[in-house]
């Protein structure tokens, strides 16, 4: 078994509203050092041992469904988890 | 001319759509559930507004998995007129038969009101009826509307005339005005106001019944002997 951990976010050469709306409430709570805030999804996947390759499959599958390419930059990180 | 209205879970212009056909237009028309395996007797596809599979993940992005989109993209390649509103649209982009995606408004607040719009191409099947130039005022309804494309494709866009409406004053921050394109063979419109909102003085404004007429005289031109 994998656990993958899967985040979307906005490519940077997209505007966020809703960074740029979290952004300046920060900003009007003093915390005048944020420069920048990207909000994004969180996704865990659970993912049964396969004769592919994990990242191959992990891959396709971001890019297929989880992020829309043409606004959404993605990465991941794959656990190997011991079943019991 | 028989239309399709197409029906996900989540859909909830259908009824409008239908009615626009139906009662103003005087066409025929069907629902269509989205697992349906054929679409080859329908002339023309609408696909309605609405939340479509909750627009959970992204909006518009599970629809394009459901049975009938093959379909729909079987009929777009055919050259049959496609129609996609508001969660219509953004399915269309999802499906990748029209490019570029939305963003969710500038204002992050859901948008429903009257809009002006200009009519930037009339030489489509979907906007001969109108004039070049002409402003129209069509509802938007929607949370996602603000469209975004790179700068090749919006190039690409105004190179091939596919930007089809822009909005007046933007409501929503969506790239260069755009309300609405189609797609490079320009069979396949997608529009985030609702024409079929605004098919009835009764409902505050007719000006979307000439996108309905003109799709259907291009239909009669092309299929009906002495039409």
């Amino acid at each position: 078994m994998y656990k993958v951990k899967v985040y979307v976010t906005l490519r940077e050469s997209v505007l966020d509203p809703q960074g740029k709306a979290v952004t300046n409430s920060m900003h009007s709570l003093n915390y005048k050092e944020v420069a920048d805030v990207r909000i994004g999804k969180y996704m865990e996947l659970t993912i049964e041992k396969s004769e592919r390759d994990i990242n191959e499959v992990v891959e396709e599958i971001c890019l297929n469904i989880l992020a829309n390419p043409v606004i959404e930059d993605y990465r991941y990180e794959v656990e190997e988890c011991v079943t019991q | 001319m028989k239309f399709a209205v197409i029906v996900f879970p989540g859909s909830n212009c259908d009824v409008d759509m239908f009615h626009a056909i139906k009662d103003e237009l005087g066409e025929q028309v069907e629902y269509v559930w989205h697992d349906t395996e054929s679409l080859e007797e329908f002339d023309g596809i609408l696909l309605p507004g609405g939340f479509s599979y909750g627009d959970y993940l992204r909006t518009g992005a599970i629809a394009r998995f459901s049975n009938v989109m093959k379909e729909v993209i079987k009929a777009a390649e055919a050259g049959k007129p496609i129609l996609g509103v508001c969660n219509g649209f953004q399915i269309l982009l999802e499906a990748g038969l029209l490019p570029g995606a939305m963003r969710r408004n500038a204002s992050l607040s859901f948008i429903c009101k009257p809009v002006e719009l200009n009519v930037e191409n009339n030489e489509t099947m979907f906007t001969a009826e109108y004039s070049k130039g002409e402003t129209i005022v069509i509802p938007v309804a929607h949370g996602e509307g603000n469209y975004y494309c790179d700068e090749e494709t919006l190039a690409k866009l105004k190179d091939n005339n596919q930007i089809v409406f822009t909005y007046n004053q933007n409501p929503n921050g969506s790239l260069a005005d755009i309300a609405g394109i189609t797609n490079e063979k320009g069979n396949v419109l997608g529009m985030m106001p609702h024409p079929e909102r605004a098919v009835d003085e009764l409902l505050g404004g007719a000006d979307g019944l000439k996108l309905f007429q003109s799709i259907v005289k291009a239909w009669r031109e092309a299929h009906v002997v002495n039409a």
